[in-house]
C-alpha cells in the first residue's frame, strides 16, 4: 500500500517550477458548487506566492491539496516535481505546513516538538538533536526549550511551528492564514521571520485574508474568489491594473449616493464611486489638485466637508474593482 | 556574519530524496519513538490509571464480599472463592488490555483529532496516513502488554487470606493470546476514537465500553453461562459472543490457569478476525476524517 514511485520521476531541475497545477478542481461531497475551479497555477522556486482572497474563496482548499489533506476532484497537481495524486507519500517530503490553528504536540516540550519533527522526516538523533538546537537559536526560543508547548504565547506558538514547518528544508513551505489571530507585534515578527527565509530561498506559498499581508511579502499574488484565479500579478501590477491612481475618500452629511454622483460629474479621471462607513470613496484617475477640486465640488454641491482623506490604491481596491465587493464581506 | 551563512547554507532544499518505503519505515519508528518517549515520562500516572481499576475489582471481590461473608457465584457449586478468584484474575488482565485500548488508543485520537488538532501535523509525516493510524495502533498494544504484566502481580495479591488464584503459566498461550489481545483491543480503541466526536465520549462509555466489560466474561466464565435461557435457548451465552472481550478473558484463562476456558481453536481465529474488522473499520474511519 506504500507506494513506491521511481525517484527519477521526483527529481526536478532548478529551473521547473515549485508548484504547478493544471486545472484543479475541487468538489466536495454534497456541496454543489466548485470549491477551487479549475485552478492553473505555477509556482517559482525562491518565490513568495500569495493567494489572496475573503473566506470561502478557496485559498484553504488550494492549500489543502497542494498538501495532499484535501483529494482533488480532477486536475493534476505537481510539487518540486512530484505528482501529489499519485504519489502523495513522497509528496509530502517536499512540504512543510504552517495551519491556522495551533497543532503543536501537548505532550512533548518546545525542544522535542522540533526533535522528533526531525526524526519523522529521517534524520539521525544526533543530526535532529543539533538541528533542533540551531532553530530554537534561530526563532529566539532557546530558552523555551525544555517548557510544555503550554507555556507558549500564541506568538511563540507560531514561530515553534513555523521553525518546526521549515526543519526538514522542504522544497516548499505552506502557510494557511499565518497571522490570523496573531496580535500585531506578534504579525509584524513573524514578518520579518517570512523575509528572512525568502531571503535564504525559501519557497513559500501562503493564503491570507489580509490585503496588506499579501503586498508586504509576497512577490507574486494570485487574487481568488469563488475557487478561481481573478487576477494574478506582481503587487504593483495588480495596483497599476486598476488603472487608478488616487483613492479619496470624503465624509459629509447628507444623501451619500448624490454625494457621489455629484463629485463624479464635477471631477476628471472618476472611475468608480462607492459609499463606504468611512464615506464616499472615489476611484480617481490622474489627479491635478483633487484634494481643492474635491472640496469645491462638494461645497458646491451643498455639503459640508468634515473629512477628506487621498490613498495610493492598495489591493484591497483591486479586488474591489474585480468583484465589487469588500475583502472582508 | 558567520552565523547567519552557516544558517543559509543550512537551509537549502532537501526535496524529494528517499524511496516512499525507507521513508515511511523511518517515520514509523519515530512515530513510537514519539508514544515512547511520552509514556516515560507520564509513567507514573500509566502506571496509576492501569492499576486502579484492577486493584477495586481484587478488592471488592476477594477481599470485601469474603469478609463480609457475601456470597459469589455460589448457587452452582463453583468451588468457593478461590475457585472465583481464579476466574476473576485472568478476568482483570483482559478488562485492563482493553481499557488500555480505550485509554491509549480511543481518548488519546479523539482528543487529537479534537481540540489539539495535533493529528493535522500527525498525517503530514512522509508516510501512508494508515501508517499513522497502525503506529498508534501498535504502541496502544505495547502499552496494553505492559498493564497486563503489571496487572497479573497485583490481582494474585491482593485478596482476603484463605481466597488465592491458583495461577498456571501455559507459556505459549501467554506469549501469542496476551500481544494478539493488545491488537485486537487497540484496534477496537481506533475505531471508537475515529467513530466518536470529543463531546460524546461520555456516550462511548456508557453505550460501548460498560455493556463490554460487564457482559465480557470478567467476572465469570463464558461456558458458565448455560443456565441462562429462553425456552431451550441459551440467549445470553449466544449474544455475547458478539463481545470481543469474551474471547480475550476465555484467553486469559487459558494462559494463566487451569480452569475450563473456551476452545483455543476458536479463540485465536476470532480474535485475528475482530483483529482484521477493527483494523479495517478503524483506518477507513481514520482515512475519512483525516482526508476530505
Amino acid at each position: 500500500m506504500i507506494d513506491e514511485a521511481p525517484l527519477a520521476s521526483a527529481t526536478t531541475s532548478s529551473t521547473d517550477p515549485v508548484i504547478r497545477t493544471i486545472g484543479l478542481t475541487k468538489v466536495y461531497a454534497g456541496a454543489d458548487f466548485r470549491a477551487v475551479d479549475e485552478l492553473n497555477l505555477s509556482v517559482d522556486r525562491g518565490e513568495i506566492f500569495g493567494l489572496l482572497g475573503p473566506n470561502g474563496a478557496g485559498k484553504t482548499t488550494t492549500a489543502g491539496m497542494l498538501t495532499t489533506r484535501v483529494i482533488p476532484t480532477a486536475g493534476s497537481a505537481f510539487v518540486a516535481g512530484v505528482d501529489i495524486v499519485a504519489h502523495p507519500t513522497l509528496a509530502k517530503q517536499a512540504v512543510g505546513v504552517v495551519s491556522q490553528t495551533n497543532t503543536l504536540d501537548r505532550q512533548l516540550t518546545v525542544w522535542e516538538n522540533l526533535y522528533f519533527h526531525g526524526r519523522l522526516f529521517g534524520m539521525g538523533a544526533a543530526a535532529s538533536r543539533r538541528r533542533s538546537d540551531e532553530l530554537l537559536e534561530q526563532f529566539q526560543l532557546s530558552k523555551w526549550a525544555g517548557a510544555s508547548v503550554y507555556a507558549l504565547s500564541g506568538g511563540m506558538a507560531q514561530r515553534l511551528m513555523v521553525a518546526r514547518s521549515i526543519f526538514h528544508r522542504p522544497a516548499v513551505l505552506f502557510m494557511d492564514e499565518p497571522t490570523a489571530g496573531l496580535d500585531p507585534q506578534s504579525r509584524l515578527a513573524l514578518w520579518d521571520i517570512l523575509r528572512e527565509l525568502h531571503a535564504k530561498g525559501q519557497t513559500i506559498l501562503l493564503t491570507t485574508h489580509y490585503m496588506e499581508e499579501a503586498d508586504q511579502l509576497c512577490q507574486r499574488v494570485a487574487i481568488m474568489d469563488h475557487g478561481r484565479i481573478l487576477a494574478l500579478d506582481t503587487p504593483e501590477g495588480l495596483k497599476r491594473s486598476v488603472g487608478v491612481d488616487t483613492i479619496v475618500t470624503v465624509k459629509a452629511a447628507g444623501d451619500q449616493a448624490a454625494l457621489a454622483a455629484s463629485l463624479a460629474a464635477a471631477l476628471v479621471g472618476v472611475t468608480r464611486t462607492r459609499v463606504t462607513e468611512h464615506g464616499v470613496e472615489l476611484h480617481v484617475r490622474g489627479g491635478d489638485r483633487l484634494l481643492a477640486r474635491c472640496v469645491a465640488a462638494a461645497e458646491e454641491g451643498g455639503y459640508d466637508v468634515e473629512d477628506l482623506s487621498l490613498a495610493e490604491p492598495t489591493l484591497e481596491t483591486v479586488f474591489i474593482n474585480l468583484t465589487g465587493k469588500e475583502l472582508r464581506d | 556574519m558567520a552565523a547567519a551563512s552557516r544558517l543559509g547554507a543550512d537551509n537549502e532544499v532537501q526535496g524529494v530524496t528517499r524511496s516512499a518505503f525507507a521513508a515511511s519505515r523511518t517515520a514509523l519508528g519515530a512515530l513510537l519513538l514519539r508514544d515512547l518517549v511520552v509514556l516515560r515520562k507520564n509513567i507514573w500516572e500509566f502506571v496509576l490509571r492501569t492499576v486502579v481499576q484492577p486493584f477495586l475489582l481484587c478488592f471488592v471481590f476477594l477481599f470485601v464480599f469474603p469478609k463480609i461473608g457475601q456470597a459469589v457465584g455460589s448457587t452452582h457449586s463453583t468451588g468457593g472463592p478461590s475457585a472465583f478468584a481464579t476466574v476473576l484474575v485472568a478476568g482483570v488482565v483482559g478488562i485492563s488490555i482493553m481499557f488500555q485500548g480505550v485509554q491509549s488508543v480511543a481518548l488519546q485520537m479523539s482528543q487529537e483529532f479534537g481540540f489539539t488538532r495535533e493529528i493535522e501535523d500527525r498525517v503530514q509525516a512522509p508516510c501512508p496516513i494508515w501508517l499513522v493510524a497502525m503506529a498508534k495502533v501498535l504502541s496502544g498494544s505495547v502499552q496494553g502488554i505492559l498493564s497486563a504484566l503489571i496487572v497479573l502481580p497485583i490481582a494474585s495479591v491482593v485478596h482476603a487470606s484463605g481466597v488465592e488464584a491458583q495461577i498456571s503459566l501455559h507459556w505459549w498461550v501467554v506469549l501469542t493470546i496476551v500481544p494478539l489481545s493488545c491488537v485486537a483491543m487497540s484496534a477496537l480503541g481506533l475505531v471508537l476514537g475515529t467513530s466518536f466526536e470529543p463531546r460524546n465520549i461520555g456516550l462511548m462509555f456508557g453505550f460501548v465500553v460498560l455493556p463490554i466489560t460487564f457482559l465480557g466474561g470478567t467476572y465469570y466464565q463464558w461456558t458458565r453461562l448455560a443456565p441462562v435461557t429462553i425456552g431451550r435457548w441459551h440467549w445470553l451465552q449466544t449474544i455475547v459472543l458478539v463481545n470481543p472481550l469474551i474471547y480475550v478473558n476465555e484467553g486469559m484463562r487459558a494462559a494463566f490457569t487451569d480452569v475450563p476456558h473456551m476452545h483455543l481453536y476458536i479463540i485465536y481465529p476470532v480474535l485475528v478476525g475482530f483483529c482484521t474488522v477493527f483494523l479495517t473499520v478503524g483506518l477507513r474511519n481514520f482515512r475519512r476524517r483525516v482526508l476530505s
